[in-house]
């Protein structure tokens, strides 16, 4: 058997969704975890306290900082991860943690929730409320094939991850806004419909073959950008979408 | 990639008089879909079916025949049939989804399954994605100002619109045919197709339209393992008919000609957006 990657889960402030999305991928988590990836860290999966030296750490949740121990814990990733993935949308965006004021039980000071990339660099964002079990699936297998894989691997796996390192290079703030600011008002919409079907909360749907965007129903997950074919569409990687399919069906058989 | 990978390329048309009355071309699509969910090959299609207003299509889960004839035809303007493609596995329950539409709608598709960011379940259902080519589109109230303004027609009276031969068609119920040169049109286009790079839908799994084949008839590329599988079992079935594509009028050159002039003008407006403004541009999707 090949040498496997090390992936950890590390566990912020999030609703614990992520995690959950990526044990829907049922057997194929197991694929995963018998072949390709060793789970070093996750929360009641690993019986490992503190934040271990691993190639991928996927990062579910933003940071609240009051809590000392989440400020100190992501910093700890950065340092030992050798791939910082902000896993879903409250670690890239904030998402619905932006919402939060304080005052719950049992510590009613905490009250600031920031994504992670406000805090440290962060490699490859995976948006979305929660993200896709498919997606998850996606970039461990491209991560493995990054840092395993043949020249030819390598070169496809750097080239399918670009668009989701790009997104964590151009801002850790989303919104339905996105779709206007960056498509809409850039003469580049041409009414798919992608956006209106990723948008978790259904704050978008489409008048006159064109998004509306419900701003007081967005919860800034970053999805409807992120799907939108005119947001990044690189055709290298799109144009072989028959064989990279059938390589990731292939490895998860 | 001006006509993208294909594994062959033919003449055909639906051999079902039923699905060609009413059908736009050969009646490929409707035809494909019909037999694909028969056979069990698809659940369920989403195509552009009909709404409230004349000529203004809205998406719809097609589950029957009945349905999928109720969609035939081109409607040139905006069907955003991809905003049905995770409600199809949802609320239509299809784990084997159809869909058609135009060769961004395709990259949409390929997107969603590739970069599955907002589309939980859905990249192993797509079991048939039928491309049509595609110029440009206009938005509904182009297509009011063209019929109505330039063609003289009432939209509920038209009952079928083409383009071709470099003119815009519209005919009415009476059997008037109202004319108007593509020229006219171009401004009404929807501006999100100037930036567009694809023509005959290079990453559907069949593509279709009517360029390159005679009256009634269409041009088919079968693009994939996919399509391949679904074409010949229809054409074992007895679904179409077909003709060499080597052996049609205009054939192949003309679809290739307007594949590239599309391809080769549209570079031209994103090399141009890069310098829209003083020392500032606009943005550029294709990174
Ligand atoms: C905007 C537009 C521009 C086109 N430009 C060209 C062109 O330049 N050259 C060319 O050869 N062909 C073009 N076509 C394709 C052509 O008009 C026919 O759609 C194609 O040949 C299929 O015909 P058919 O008889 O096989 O399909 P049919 O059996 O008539 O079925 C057509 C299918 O397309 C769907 N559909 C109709 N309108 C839309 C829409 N707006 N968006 C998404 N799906 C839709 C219908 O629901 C139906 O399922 C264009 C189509 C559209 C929608
Ligand atoms: S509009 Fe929907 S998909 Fe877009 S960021 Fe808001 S919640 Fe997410
Ligand atoms: S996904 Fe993008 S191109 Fe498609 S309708 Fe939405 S904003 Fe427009
Ligand atoms: S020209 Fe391109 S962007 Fe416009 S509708 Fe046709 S395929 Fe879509």
């Amino acid at each position: 058997m090949v040498e496997k990657i090390t992936v950890g889960h590390v566990h912020m402030s999030g609703c614990t969704g992520c995690l959950v999305s990526f044990a829907d991928n049922y057997e194929g988590l197991f694929k995963i975890l018998d072949n390709y990836a060793d789970l070093v860290y996750a929360l009641t999966l690993v019986d490992v306290r503190h934040v271990p030296e691993m190639d991928v750490a996927l990062v579910e949740g933003s940071v609240c900082l009051q809590d000392k121990c989440s400020v100190e814990e992501i910093k700890e990733t950065r340092e030992k991860a050798k791939i910082v993935v902000a896993l879903g949308g409250c670690a890239a965006y904030g998402n619905i943690t932006r919402f939060c004021r304080g005052g719950q039980w049992n510590q009613p000071q905490m009250e600031s929730y920031v994504p992670i990339g406000d805090l440290i660099d962060v490699d490859v964002y995976i948006p979305g409320c929660a993200p896709t079990p498919q997606q998850i699936r996606n970039v461990c297998l491209m991560a493995y094939l990054l840092l395993k894989g043949t020249d030819e691997q390598k070169e496809l796996a750097g080239a399918y991850l670009k668009p989701l390192m790009a997104l964590a290079k151009r801002g850790d703030e989303a919104c339905g806004c996105d779709l206007m600011y960056d498509v809409i008002n850039q003469g580049l919409c041409m009414g798919c419909g992608s956006c209106a079907a990723a948008c978790p909360v259904r704050a978008v749907t489409i008048e006159g073959g064109k998004p509306q965007i419900e701003r007081d129903l967005c919860i800034k997950c970053g999805a409807c950008y992120a799907q939108c074919p005119r947001s990044f569409f690189n055709f290298d990687v799109m144009n072989e979408f028959e064989g990279i399919s059938e390589l990731i069906k292939e490895v998860m058989q | 990639m001006v006509l993208g990978n294909y594994k062959t390329c033919v003449a055909a048309r639906s051999t079902d008089k039923e699905i060609l009355k009413g059908a736009q071309d050969g009646g490929i699509v409707t035809q494909l879909f019909a037999y694909a969910l028969e056979e069990g090959i698809i659940d369920g299609a989403i195509v552009a079916g009909p709404s409230d207003e004349p000529w203004k299509p809205e998406p719809m889960v097609a589950t029957t025949r009945a349905e999928l004839l109720a969609a035939r035809g081109t409607k040139y303007n905006l069907s955003p049939n991809i905003s049905l493609l995770k409600e199809a596995t949802r609320s239509y329950g299809l784990d084997r989804i159809g869909i058609v539409g135009t060769p961004c709608q395709m990259q949409a598709v390929r997107k969603a399954q590739l970069y599955p960011i907002g589309m939980r379940d859905v990249p192993d259902k797509i079991a048939l994605a039928i491309g049509i080519f595609c110029m440009e589109n206009f938005p509904y109230q182009s297509i009011e100002a063209i019929v109505e303004d330039h063609c003289n027609q009432k939209l509920e009276s038209v009952t079928k619109m083409d383009i071709g031969k470099g003119k815009f068609w519209a005919y009415t119920e009476r059997g008037a045919v109202s004319q108007i040169p593509l020229k006219v049109t171009h401004k009404y286009e929807q501006p999100g197709c100037h930036v567009c790079l694809d023509y005959v839908s290079n990453l559907a799994d069949v593509s279709t339209g009517s360029v390159g084949t005679p009256d009634g008839w269409s041009t088919v590329f079968v693009r994939t393992k996919n399509g391949e599988n679904a074409w010949n079992k229809a054409i074992t079935a007895g679904c179409f008919e077909t003709q060499d594509i080597a052996g049609v009028k205009p054939g192949l050159d003309l679809v290739t000609k307007l594949a590239t002039d599309k391809i080769t003008k549209n570079q031209k407006t994103l090399e141009a957006r890069a310098s829209f403004g003083v020392g500032k541009g606009l943005r550029n999707p294709y990174l």
